[in-house]
């Protein structure tokens, strides 16, 4: 069988290379490979995702080989729904990326693009690679390894505190991981004490553990994880990272890393430790729903537009992990829809936002305002992508939101029922800033805003088309993800609420 | 009386060592001036390398030739061709010419610094070649030290691995004075950690009667003599083995003297020395001290502990790059140790890996030192390494992926390792220990990244330092460290395999 995943995580890299080791003068040329390598994995996942079945066996497209067999470390890739969704939304996200990052200005670029757009292409390697692994050790050492050119993206290409946002990243995710490390190491002395030296996912979840083991573990894993995904009270780093951030590498840490940390949870914590994952989930809920309020109430507050948007995405987050420890089915397909849906609407909002700070040569939010009258592309696409920020009926995240609730709803009513403030409060910072940037009387500024250009428009269409389709016709996604889902559900010994009932 | 059966032929590859440096000696005292570096920098690599194949001869089943004063085995066998690989990559830096005109050595060392006859004999570019039989004394003791079963070969192996060091470092041709300071640093620490070493060799004999490994192991084990000479000895002799790898609170010496050494030196140092002292250390704590586990661990414990901690925290206040490695040696010694007290195979086997890992990382790292410059030398102030991933991207790039392996970023040599050590520690049950680790590597990655930050997000400044063009020595140098760092990041199984079958019969004794 084709190698599908092994292929659309190594063209990247291959092209990496190839862009990096390009001469300057070949700026150009380089910025075409890029584009072309990202589309590559583009086409190669659609054709994979159309020969996926929703019914087939739980892990599909496999590929085992051994890696360290020292270790019990096997070089192995698989996707269920969960896995194929997300590879799904990052290899959109990336060439979308590229292209919002192909001529902007306002971020200081030297060294040429050239760099950006290597690291861009690595860090896609890394996010596909560990979306896709199916040996811990495996996805250990991808989620790790994303976290250098992210790094060098946000610390080189980023605003004028860019060294300072560079390093608390880094440090953050970096201790977090290594927590984490502390506890693969622990459940590796398990394995082997039980006669399993193997990282196999499957393999590992059918392991003994004590219960006081399995709680510390768990916490190594949860906070590596909560740090990857911003959830309140480890989202701190997230403000400074994205507003540093030039957009196009905003919209890759946002749209498809955090989505990483939550897919790590829905994965790892609840899959290979159910028990502690029931013990902790309490608090676990308390710190999403904090999570939910603080980040839309903080969002609020915000002057800078992609600080808004990083506290946006606190907020979201919070919703996500919400819906994966609400335990029910709806939650949680609701949950992983979300990280796919959100992604969409972030990307297409930061990419958005980017072309208008570029041109304003100003991310201060009071800086703007009657954009709409001079810019009306512009205008009409970030109003679109605004209302996906606030969860439109009719729009992708709609559906999603609306999920992980109703599934939240059904066990945890009064979590579901403060979350659902969060999703108002949604309405008031979307809309208000749509207000204050977009309409009213024309400033002197807005009046030189030239309108989206066909690059950027070629760059935004596919975002704000799949959030019209994915919201109409969800479908297709819901059945990728339900059944890897109801997985989840086996392991976690629980079922839904209405099926306990009867 | 007979004479002691001794197995030459067993010793080959030490024997080697030993007879190209005499022959490097005598090359010194006959031929010309002119002539000596021609010689001695390819009979110093073919020494190298010879001793390296003879290594493949040497019988694979444990024994102990020279009537039981020396111990061959596979660890052994291991722990030395480690030692001769990162030797030969070490005296490529040494050969450097090209970097600073005449080589990183003094022209000679009795001229005063700043006199007259200094200048002139740096005009005339003369230059040190003693330094090439100097450092192959000093292989040769690396080589013998962890090989020896007998406490008092093991003290003359320490002494001959040591006394050329001391040496060298002072042979600075930059900034002697600092140089020169650390070399009588290096050399009174080193006489009183000596002292202590002899000291514990004199009470473990008073306690066992014997001054072979296993004898003390039997000692020991049966209980008849008094407990204090032996807790005495244990202690005095791992104070001297712990001041030779650097531990804390006997790592007082490691910042000042990899400081002021010349930086070829420094990477000697911290490679080969330390897979030596490692490699005597681990033998003498698994096969005398064995048994005895249960009452060192502790003190083991806190030692690791110690200087995982105070490595990391301290390397975060260097301004200085030489001193900011040196610390960060120290830290790498912590995660060492950390296998040492697992005693047992696996924990043998990781702190072997993790020592060919970090050696190899290590002097890449020396070797990118020695080519930042300016007019005055090697420019080590971290303030002028600013921009430098601006101006010589590659040389940058380089430095910043020994410094991630350095942090243990995975698909790095130095993730591996430390994955190994810290699972030997883990099985050994020493969790906690773990944890320290891992909180330790969080504090030290501060300070890589601190790097990497200068180099690569901040704009270059006026008097930000150059890079040197190196010759094909240093170039091969850099490159196998890079090399060696990727290849056991990403596909370490055939080495920690080797590492794995060496340790399985743990050390003869």
């Amino acid at each position: 069988m084709f190698p599908y995943l092994t292929v659309i995580g190594v063209v990247p890299l291959v092209a990496a290379i190839v862009v990096a080791a390009a001469p300057r003068e070949r700026t150009g040329t380089a910025k075409w490979v890029a584009l072309l390598a990202s589309l590559v994995s583009f086409v190669l996942t659609l054709v994979m995702a159309a020969q996926f079945r929703a019914d087939g066996p739980r892990f599909q497209f496999v590929e085992n080989h051994a890696w360290i067999p020292q270790f019990g470390v096997r070089y192995a890739l698989g996707v269920d729904g969960i896995s194929l969704v997300l590879i799904g939304l990052t290899v959109v996200l990336v060439p979308v990326a590229i292209a919002g990052a192909w001529r902007e200005r306002g971020a200081r670029v030297d060294g040429g693009d050239k760099g950006y757009f290597a690291l861009v292409l690595t860090l896609e390697t890394a996010l596909v690679g560990a979306f896709a692994a199916l040996d811990l050790f495996m996805f250990y050492v991808l989620f790790e390894v994303m976290l250098i050119p992210m790094y060098f993206l946000i610390g080189r290409y980023g605003g004028i505190r860019r060294q300072y946002a560079a390093v608390k990243f880094l440090l953050y995710s970096l201790a977090g991981g290594l927590l984490m490390l502390a506890a693969v190491i622990a459940l590796a002395v398990s394995a082997s004490e039980q006669g399993r030296q193997t990282f196999m996912f499957e393999a590992l979840t059918k392991l003994h553990l004590g219960a006081g083991a399995e709680r510390w573990m768990f916490l190594g894993f949860f906070v590596a994880f909560a740090v990857k995904a911003s959830l309140f009270p480890f989202h701190t780093w997230l403000p400074d990272a994205v507003s540093e951030s030039r957009p196009s590498s905003a919209i890759l840490l946002v749209g498809a890393m955090d989505p990483a940390g939550a897919y790590g949870m829905i994965r790892y914590c609840l899959q290979l430790f159910p028990n502690a994952a029931h013990f902790f989930t309490p608090v676990v809920l308390v710190l999403a729903v904090i999570g939910v309020l603080y980040g839309a109430l903080a969002a609020i507050g915000q002057k800078d537009v992609q600080r808004l948007l990083a506290y946006t995405s606190v907020s979201h987050f919070g919703l996500i992990v919400l819906g994966i420890f609400a335990m029910t089915s709806q939650a949680q397909v609701g949950a992983t829809f979300y990280m796919v849906s959100a992604g969409l609407s972030m990307g297409a909002l930061f990419l958005l936002a980017g072309v208008m700070t570029a041109r304003r040569g100003s991310r201060l939010i009071d800086d703007f305002g009657g954009v709409y009258r001079v810019a009306p592309v512009l205008g009409g696409t970030f109003l679109v992508a605004c209302l996906s920020g606030l969860a439109l009926p009719g729009l992708a995240t709609f559906t999603s939101e609306f999920l992980v609730l109703l599934g939240t709803f059904s066990r945890y009513p009064v979590a579901a029922g403060i979350a659902t403030t969060g999703i108002i409060l949604a309405a008031v910072y979307m809309l208000w800033m749509y207000q204050r940037t977009m309409t009213g009387p024309r400033t002197p500024a807005a009046e030189r805003m030239r309108d989206l250009g066909r690059r950027e428009r070629w760059a935004v269409a596919p975002l704000i088309l799949l959030l019209i389709v994915l919201g109409v016709f969800p479908k297709p996604v819901l059945d990728a993800i339900a059944p890897a889902v109801k997985q989840t559900m086996t392991q976690l010994h629980v079922q839904d609420v209405n099926a306990e009932g009867k | 009386m007979r004479a002691p059966n001794i197995d030459y032929a067993q010793l080959l590859p030490v024997l080697v060592v030993f007879g190209v440096a005499v022959i490097g000696v005598l090359v010194e005292a006959f031929v010309s001036r002119e002539n000596r570096r021609t010689i001695q920098v390819p009979l110093a690599f073919a020494g190298i390398v010879a001793s390296f194949i003879t290594l493949f001869f040497v019988g694979k089943t444990p024994r102990t030739p020279a009537v039981g004063a020396l111990g061959l085995d596979t660890p052994t066998v291991f722990i030395q061709g480690t030692i001769l690989l990162l030797a030969f990559v070490s005296m490529l830096l040494i050969a450097e010419r090209r970097v600073d005109g005449g080589g990183p050595f003094v022209a000679e060392a009795a001229a005063l610094p700043g006199s007259e006859e200094e200048r002139r004999l740096l005009q005339a570019g003369a230059q040190h070649t003693e330094v090439y039989p100097l450092v192959m004394f000093s292989v040769g003791g690396m080589l013998l030290f962890p090989e020896s079963d007998d406490l008092l070969i093991m003290f003359v192996a320490l002494e001959v691995l040591s006394l050329p060091l001391y040496l060298l470092c002072g042979l600075a041709r930059r900034r002697r004075l600092l140089s020169q300071e650390a070399a009588l640093k290096y050399f009174l620490l080193g006489a009183f950690s000596s002292g202590f070493f002899v000291y514990g060799i004199a009470l473990l004999y008073g306690y066992a009667g014997t001054v072979r490994l296993s004898g003390i192991a039997q000692a020991a084990g049966s209980a008849t003599g008094s407990d204090i000479l032996l807790y005495a000895g244990i202690a005095l002799v791992g104070v001297g083995l712990l001041f030779k790898i650097g531990a804390v609170p006997f790592h007082g010496w490691t910042p000042d003297v990899y400081q002021g050494a010349p930086t070829a030196v420094t990477a000697f140092m911290s490679a080969c020395t330390k897979v030596a002292a490692f490699g005597a250390t681990l033998r003498v704590f698994y096969v005398a001290f064995g048994g005895m586990r249960w009452d060192w661990r502790p003190m083991m414990w806190v030692i690791a502990v110690l200087t995982m901690v105070i490595g990391s925290v301290l390397a975060i206040t260097q301004t200085d790059v030489k001193r900011m490695l040196a610390y960060s040696t120290i830290a790498h010694t912590g995660f060492i140790l950390t296998a040492v007290v697992a005693t047992s195979t696996q924990g043998l086997s990781s702190a072997m890996f993790y020592l060919a890992a970090y050696g190899f990382s290590s002097v890449g790292a020396f070797a990118i030192v020695t080519l930042v410059r300016d007019g005055g030398g090697e420019a080590n102030h971290l303030s002028r390494w600013v921009g430098l991933g601006r101006r010589s991207p590659l040389v940058a790039g380089m430095f910043a992926f020994f410094l991630l392996a350095f942090a243990g970023i995975p698909l790095t040599s130095g993730f591996t390792g430390k994955y190994v050590v810290f699972l030997a520690a883990a099985n050994g049950g020493a969790l906690p220990l773990v944890v320290v680790g891992l909180l330790a590597s969080a504090a030290a990655a501060f300070f890589y990244v601190r790097v990497i930050v200068l180099m690569f997000f901040q704009q270059p400044n006026e008097d930000a330092a150059t890079v040197a063009v190196p010759s094909a020595y240093t170039s091969v140098a850099i490159g196998l460290g890079v090399l060696v760092t990727v290849v056991l990041g990403v596909v370490p199984g055939p080495v920690l395999q080797l590492a794995q079958d060496a340790a399985r019969n743990l050390f003869v004794g």
